[in-house]
């Protein structure tokens, strides 16, 4: 059942519009997309969720539910009644875990048809909580940009409402005491989307992987699926939850690695256009080109040419153009997306048609 | 590629960790990506790397396998499989065990330093030293926190990161409000 919780008075979110973390706005926005806080929650007097029956699991999400409609307008998801191209939806809007969306834990525990449910902020979807994925709860903030500060003091105090009402587990060792181990202390997570078209294209990505390295940070692809790393876009987050305070593992990200990591790009762009000028504006160009001109086209290959027009555009090898547009259309040519705006169900080649109309139209006035 | 773990399915889910330094790449299929908590948004294979820390620091199966938490009922055996605890007492249940697990896991960390739940605290108060114990812990877990902060704050000064120096010195002085306000 999807609608707004009782009493907010807002509707649903609209899958047809952008979100946050493709606003492209903020700090150091041509390098970083967004930043995102994850806190990670469990109720002291109840199982955790990969322990707890189908009965103790709705008993938390209904005790969550309540919490949770306290702290402003937020549209509720009970996600084991909500259809597959919903759940889709709303994974690829990352607001939610494909886990989640799956209701499958590790060692093969729990099911799609397990309670467990999804709040998102609205209108900007910049909040999302997830009840009962491997926690009881995971609070989420995004904001576009490099703005891990302002991520953190929105998350803190959310979790500071929700725990007017809930009492966390917690414990003067291990801090908030979290269902995989790995999680314990603080329970917070900080991550970072960079767009690093210039470092792939000049082969130096390990120049990222070393800078993280020394903190013991994960580099990852965002869209984990496919092959590494697709549309350029890479994901900076800490691995480490204990000993240090939140304050401490936010300036050592914000202030220390993603700066490097920003500077890297930022003169690879710069190599790209000064050196090897007549190269860079041909790859650019091609991939507007193909972008405007193809048939049929693929998620991936999609992706890939975005990230090169958006690159292009940055870098003024392009003619401007609105850059919003380009990050939005890495949303929409995912797959529920594109069936959402089809209003039915498609085909693989079905998708590769729409997938290839959407872009020509979108992008018929660009260049 | 097929994937690493079963080796039948296609792997569609291609991940570079980077843990201590190494750089460990992973080629999984999606049901195996989802047993280790890889793919989707925001996750770590955490599960993976929790099951070779139990299998490397907490031993044989002899020791402890047959430990269960009274509380939830999990048993030690069962955690090794999966990498997820039932419930709160579990950490207490198996902290001898869990201990190192979570030090490795953590880079050497063995307390937590960090947010203390506002309201919990408040209500603690109202209840007295007791009740604040069990939020901050014995006046030893105390100390070492303490120092533990005062040692961070030390090397941020050394390495002149002045933004972590002053959060650090704020957590230090938090803590020391909450030291006079409770006792
Ligand atoms: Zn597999
Ligand atoms: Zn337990």
């Amino acid at each position: 059942m999807v609608g707004p919780v009782e009493g907010s008075g807002s509707s649903g979110p609209s899958y047809f519009s952008a979100t946050e973390w493709l606003r492209g706005e903020g700090r150091s926005a041509d390098v970083v997309m967004s930043s995102r806080v994850r806190l990670a929650r469990n109720l002291a007097a109840h199982r955790f969720v990969p322990q707890a029956d189908r009965q103790q699991r709705a008993q938390v999400l209904a005790l969550c539910r309540r919490a949770i409609e306290r702290v402003g307008p937020m549209m509720w998801v009970d996600v084991h009644n909500a259809p597959e191209y919903e759940r889709q939806l709303l994974v690829e809007r990352q607001l939610m875990s494909r886990q989640h969306a799956r209701g499958k834990l590790a060692g093969g525990i729990g099911g799609p048809e397990e309670p467990r449910g999804l709040a998102v902020g609205l209108p900007d979807e910049r909040l999302a909580i997830m009840v009962n994925e491997e926690d009881h709860l995971r609070v989420q903030v995004i904001r576009s940009g490099l703005a891990l500060g302002e991520a953190l003091a929105a998350a803190d105090s959310v979790d500071d409402a929700l725990e007017r009402a809930l009492e966390y587990a917690f414990s003067p060792r291990f801090g908030y005491l979290t269902a995989c181990p790995t999680n314990v202390g603080t329970g917070a997570r900080f991550s970072v989307m960079l767009h690093l078209p210039g470092l792939k294209l000049l082969s130096e990505i390990d120049k990222v992987r070393r800078a993280a390295e020394d903190m013991s940070l994960a580099v990852r692809g965002f869209f984990g699926e496919g092959s590494e790393a697709v549309g350029d876009l890479f994901q900076i987050s800490n691995q480490t939850t204990l000993g240090k305070t939140e304050q401490v593992l936010l300036h050592e990200m914000e202030s220390e690695i993603i700066p490097r990591v920003i500077d890297y790009e930022r003169h690879a762009r710069r190599v790209l256009v000064e050196k090897r000028k007549a190269t860079s504006t041909d790859r650019v160009y091609r991939a507007l080109g193909t972008l405007q001109n193809a048939r049929l086209m693929s998620t991936e290959e999609a992706m890939e040419l975005l990230s090169l027009v958006r690159l292009g555009v940055l870098t003024q090898l392009l003619p401007a153009a609105d850059i919003k547009k380009i990050n939005a259309l890495f949303l929409f040519v995912q797959q529920a997306h594109l069936q959402h705006q089809s209003g039915k169900e498609l085909t693989q080649h079905e998708r590769r048609t729409a997938r290839a109309t959407l872009l020509r139209e979108r992008l018929a006035d660009v260049g | 590629m097929k994937c690493s773990e079963c080796g039948e399915r296609e792997a569609t889910i291609h991940e570079t960790v980077i843990i201590n330094g190494k750089s460990i790449e992973k080629h999984l299929c999606e049901d195996c990506a989802a047993k280790a908590g890889l793919g989707g948004q925001g996750h770590l294979p955490m599960h993976e790397l929790v099951a070779t820390f139990v299998k490397s620091v907490a031993g044989s199966e002899g020791a402890g396998a047959a430990l269960t938490c009274s509380v939830c009922g999990l048993t030690y055996a069962r955690f090794k499989q999966t990498g997820l605890l039932g419930c709160a007492s579990c950490y207490r249940t198996f902290e001898e065990k869990l201990g190192p697990l979570i030090e490795r896991a953590h880079e050497g960390a063995t307390h937590h330093v960090g947010k203390i739940p506002r309201g919990a605290l408040e209500r603690s108060r109202q209840g007295g030293p007791d009740r604040l114990e069990t939020l901050l812990g014995s006046s030893k877990e105390r100390e070492e926190r303490l120092s533990a902060l005062r040692r961070q704050l030390a090397s941020a000064v050394a390495a002149e990161h002045y933004e972590q120096a002053a959060s650090l010195r704020d957590e230090i002085r938090k803590l020391d409000e909450l030291e006079r306000g409770g006792a």
